[in-house]
C-alpha cells in the first residue's frame, strides 16, 4: 500500500485529470450531415459542437429535399482521430440525423465552395486584379471606377490563394459560403 | 376515424392511451387548460409538488423504480426553468422522462410575454429531444414521439412545450399506432461477430472482470437476470457502478462491491490487474476510470453499450459491441455454451486467491465510534435492520451517498435511486416520493445529509398531502461533509462555507409538517431508532447526529490511478496485514 500521495493542501485542486490524453494529431475531416428540415435542427447540432468542445471550421445548410423534409449541413471539422469519431458518433445518434457521411474517409469527394472578393484599386492593381480574376477563372460581378467585386467558386485552398493574391491589390472584404462538398461518383 | 378534440383534452388522451398513471407537476396560467382537463377524469393521478424540481425528481425515481417513463407537467417560463436541473439530472443517468410545459400562445411568443421563457431553447442541449407545437393537430403524434424517443435505446428526458392557444384549440387526434416512429430506432442486437470474440476472450482470459453499470438496469430484468446467470456461470468476479447496483445481488459469491473514486479495494485493485475487462452498460466516468493512462494498462476492454457514442468516448476499447445489454447477453450466453462452456478454470482460481488477498484489506473498516455514532455505522445498522424487507433506497449526494453505496446491499435492480452522473443535492427526498408513489406499500428510504436534504425539504408537504410515509434518513453532521474531506485533503484545512449553521430543528420540523420526527444522538439508542422509523405508518424525519469529521474511504485521490487508494483511518489501525502491505 502506498503511503498518502497527495500531501495535505497538496496543489491537486481539480477533480478532473486536466491533462488531455488525446493532445496528438489534428485531423480535417469534411462531414455530410442529413436532417429533418425542422425548427431548432441547425441549432441543436451547432450546439453539439459548442457545448463538447468541437471545432467547426466551416459549416453550411439548406433544404436539399422538398418533398422529403430534409437539409443537407456539410461540416468542415479538425480534431484527433479520437474527437472525430466521437463527433460522428454524437452526430448519429441524434433523433433529427437521418445520415452522417464522412467525406474523408468514404473515398475522393469534391468540395466547393463560393466566395465574394471586394478589391479596391487603381491603375496598375486594377489591371494585375484583373488579369489574375482571370487565371483564376473569377467573374467580375459589381464594377465601379475604383473597384470590383469578384465572384468565384473553388476548393478552399483555391479561395485561399486568390485572397491572399488580392491583399496587396486592394482586397477589402471577403465573404465565403463554406464548403458544399458530394462524394464523387455514383 | 378521426377523433376531434381540444389540445388540452389531446394531451390527457395522449398519456392514458401512453399507459400513464401518474404525473408530477405544478399548474400555472399556461397549463391551465390542461389542468382542467385532469380535472374531469380520473385516470391519470397528478401528484401536486411544492416545487418544480421535485416534480422531475420525484418522476425520476417513479421511472427508475418501475421502469417506466415518469411524466412531469409544467407552467411556461419558471415552471420550466425549474425543471432544467431535473432535466440535465436524467440525461446524465439516462433516466426516461417527458416534461409537458405549457407556452405563452403563440402569437406572443417573442414578445417578453408574461412567464414567456425560450424553454426549447434552454431545454435542448439537455434533452434527448424537445419540441415547441405550434399546431393542435400536430400535438398528438408530437406527444407520441417524445415517448418513443424518451424510452428507446439508452433512455433520457425529452420536453415538449405547448403554447397556450394549442391547447384551446380543436384539431384531430392521433392515435398512438399510427405515429411513425421507425426513423429513430437505435440498435439493439449486437454484432455477432464481436459477441463471438468476447466469447473467446472469455473463454481464454486468466484474470477477467465484469465491470456493470447502469445500462444492465435500463435494459430491464431480463439483462440482469442474464447478467447473472452469465456470472454464475464463467465463476468471474463482478464489480459495478454506482449506477448499476442490483443488477447483481450483493450477496452474490462473485460481487466485489462498488468500483471507483469510493469503491472497494478488491474492486479496484481487479479493475487494475485484469487481463480482460467486460464493460456492460457503463460509461467509464471519470469517478471510475481515475487517471486514464495508468487506467487497467494491461487489460483487453470489451464495451456493451446501446449509445455508440459511449464507445471510444474515453478509453479505447479493443471489442466494441453496440446494442442492448439484454439481447447482448443472451446472444453470448448462446456462443458460450455452444462452444463447450470453457473458462480457464485454473487461472479464474489463482485471480480469486489474488482477489480474496485484497478483500482481507477489509477495506470498509471503520473505527468502532463508542458513544457518538459513526455515520458508516448508521448506514450498516440501517441495512441489518431492513434488510429482506421489500425496500427502496434513494440518496442525496455526498459522503452520505457513498456510505449508502458501501454498506448497504442491493439483491435487486430497480432497489437503488441515486443522481450519480449530475450529483444533484436535493434529489432524494422528491426521488423518494416518486418512488412511494410507484410503490405505495414498500419501504422507502432516503439516505441524505442535512445540507442535500434542506435543498428540497419543502416536499415534506407532497409527501403528507398524498401520504407517502417515506422515511427521511438524515446523517447530521453539520458540515458539508464531501467538501470539507476534499478541504482537509486538497486545501489544507482551510474549511471554506462548508458548514451548516443555524440548522433547523428537525423534529420540530416534522411536527410542523405534521409527520414523525426521530432524533438520535447515542449509539446506543440507534436501533431502538431505527426500529421507530420503520414501524412508523407514516413520513418520518430521522435525524441522525454523527461524528462531525469522518471521511470517506476508501478514496482514490482524483488524477491517480485504481491502484492508489487511501484507506483513511484503517491503515493507521493496522489493518492491513502484512500480504495487503506488500502488494504496492
Amino acid at each position: 500500500m502506498s503511503p498518502l500521495k497527495i500531501k495535505k493542501g497538496a496543489s491537486k485542486h481539480s477533480a478532473y485529470d486536466l491533462r488531455d490524453p488525446n493532445a496528438d494529431v489534428i485531423e480535417t475531416h469534411t462531414l455530410a450531415v442529413i436532417v429533418d428540415n425542422e425548427s431548432g435542427v441547425l441549432a441543436r447540432v451547432i450546439g453539439l459542437f459548442s457545448a463538447r468542445g468541437y471545432n467547426i471550421d466551416s459549416l453550411t445548410v439548406a433544404e436539399v429535399d422538398h418533398l422529403g423534409h430534409r437539409s443537407r449541413i456539410t461540416i468542415v471539422t479538425s480534431g484527433t482521430p479520437q474527437v472525430i469519431g466521437q463527433i460522428k458518433a454524437q452526430l448519429e445518434r441524434m433523433v433529427i440525423v437521418h445520415e452522417v457521411h464522412d467525406l474523408t474517409v468514404e473515398g475522393p469527394s469534391v468540395q466547393r465552395e463560393l466566395a465574394l472578393f471586394k478589391v479596391r484599386g487603381k491603375g496598375e492593381h486594377r489591371i494585375e486584379a484583373l488579369r489574375l480574376a482571370e487565371i483564376f477563372r473569377a467573374n467580375v460581378v459589381d464594377s465601379t471606377l475604383e473597384s470590383f467585386v469578384f465572384e468565384m467558386t473553388g476548393t478552399p485552398e483555391k479561395v485561399d490563394a486568390f485572397a491572399e493574391l488580392m491583399r496587396p491589390l486592394g482586397l477589402l472584404e471577403v465573404a465565403r459560403t463554406g464548403v458544399a462538398a458530394l462524394a464523387r461518383g455514383a | 376515424m378521426t377523433r376531434q378534440m381540444t389540445g388540452a383534452k389531446m394531451v390527457v388522451q395522449a398519456l392514458k392511451d401512453q399507459g400513464v398513471e401518474v404525473v408530477f407537476g405544478y399548474p400555472g396560467g399556461a397549463v391551465l387548460p390542461i389542468y382542467d382537463e385532469i380535472f374531469q377524469q380520473n385516470d391519470i393521478r397528478h401528484i401536486l409538488v411544492r416545487h418544480e424540481q421535485g416534480a422531475i425528481h420525484a418522476a425520476e425515481g417513479y421511472a427508475r423504480s418501475t421502469g417506466k417513463p415518469g411524466v412531469v407537467l409544467v407552467t411556461s417560463g419558471p415552471g420550466a426553468t425549474n425543471v432544467v436541473t431535473g432535466i440535465v439530472d436524467a440525461l446524465m443517468d439516462s433516466v426516461p422522462i417527458v416534461v409537458l410545459s405549457g407556452q405563452v400562445p403563440t402569437f406572443m411568443i417573442g414578445s417578453d410575454a408574461f412567464q414567456e421563457g425560450d424553454t426549447v431553447g434552454i431545454t435542448r442541449p439537455c434533452t434527448k429531444m424537445n419540441w415547441l407545437v405550434k399546431e393542435t393537430d400536430k400535438l398528438a403524434e408530437t406527444i407520441h414521439q417524445a415517448f418513443h424517443v424518451a424510452t428507446a435505446g439508452r433512455p433520457g428526458p425529452v420536453l415538449v412545450d405547448i403554447p397556450k392557444d394549442v391547447q384551446f384549440a380543436t384539431g384531430a387526434y392521433v392515435d398512438r399506432p399510427k405515429v411513425q416512429t421507425g426513423h429513430y430506432a437505435p440498435r439493439v442486437k449486437g454484432d455477432i461477430e464481436a459477441i463471438t470474440q468476447l466469447v473467446e476472450m472469455i473463454e481464454t482470459a486468466e484474470k477477467p472482470v465484469f465491470y456493470t453499470g447502469g445500462g444492465v438496469i435500463n435494459s430491464g430484468p431480463a439483462a440482469s437476470q442474464l447478467l447473472r446467470e452469465l456470472v454464475e456461470a464463467t465463476g468471474f468476479p463482478v464489480t459495478s457502478t454506482l449506477m448499476g447496483l442490483g443488477a447483481y445481488p450483493a450477496s452474490g459469491k462473485s460481487w466485489l462491491g462498488m468500483l471507483g473514486m469510493h469503491g472497494t479495494y478488491e474492486a479496484n485493485w481487479a479493475m487494475h490487474d485484469c487481463d480482460l475487462m467486460i464493460n456492460i452498460g457503463a460509461r467509464f466516468d471519470d469517478r471510475i476510470t481515475g487517471r486514464i493512462n495508468a487506467f487497467s494498462p494491461g487489460s483487453k476492454k470489451v464495451h456493451i453499450d446501446i449509445d455508440p457514442s459511449s464507445i471510444n468516448k474515453v478509453i479505447r476499447t479493443d471489442v466494441p459491441i453496440i446494442g442492448d445489454v439484454a439481447h447482448v447477453l443472451e446472444d453470448a450466453l448462446k456462443i458460450w455454451k455452444s462452444r463447450g462452456r470453457k473458462v480457464n478454470r485454473e487461472a479464474i482460481g489463482r485471480w480469486w486467491q489474488q482477489i480474496e488477498q485484497w478483500r482481507s484489506v477489509d477495506c470498509l473498516a471503520y473505527k468502532p465510534g463508542g458513544k457518538t455514532i459513526r455515520p458508516q455505522h448508521a448506514v450498516a445498522r440501517l441495512e441489518a435492520l431492513t434488510k429482506g424487507m421489500d425496500r427502496y433506497i434513494t440518496t442525496e449526494v455526498g459522503q452520505h451517498q457513498m456510505w449508502a453505496a458501501q454498506y448497504l446491499g442491493f439483491e435487486d435492480p430497480n432497489r437503488w435511486m441515486t443522481s450519480g452522473g449530475l450529483g444533484t443535492m436535493g434529489y432524494g427526498l422528491p426521488a423518494s416520493i416518486g418512488v412511494q408513489i410507484a410503490h405505495p406499500d414498500a419501504l422507502v428510504i432516503n439516505v441524505a445529509g442535512e445540507a442535500s436534504w434542506l435543498m428540497n425539504m419543502q416536499e415534506m408537504g407532497t409527501a403528507m398531502q398524498y401520504r407517502a410515509p417515506v422515511k427521511q434518513f438524515i446523517l447530521n453532521n453539520e458540515r458539508l461533509g464531501m467538501v470539507r474531506q476534499w478541504q482537509e485533503l486538497l486545501h489544507g484545512e482551510r474549511y471554506s462555507s462548508s458548514w451548516s449553521e443555524a440548522l433547523p430543528d428537525f423534529v420540530k420540523l416534522a411536527d410542523a409538517f405534521g409527520c414523525k420526527g426521530i432524533r438520535c444522538d447515542n449509539e446506543a439508542d440507534l436501533d431502538d431508532a431505527i426500529r421507530e422509523m420503520i414501524a412508523y405508518d407514516g413520513p418520518v424525519i430521522f435525524d441522525c447526529l454523527v461524528e462531525k469529521h469522518e471521511n470517506c474511504f476508501p478514496m482514490i485521490p482524483s488524477g491517480n490511478a485504481h491502484n492508489d487508494m487511501l484507506l483513511g483511518e484503517a491503515e493507521t489501525q493496522g489493518v492491513i496485514g502484512a500480504s495487503g502491505a506488500v502488494l504496492v
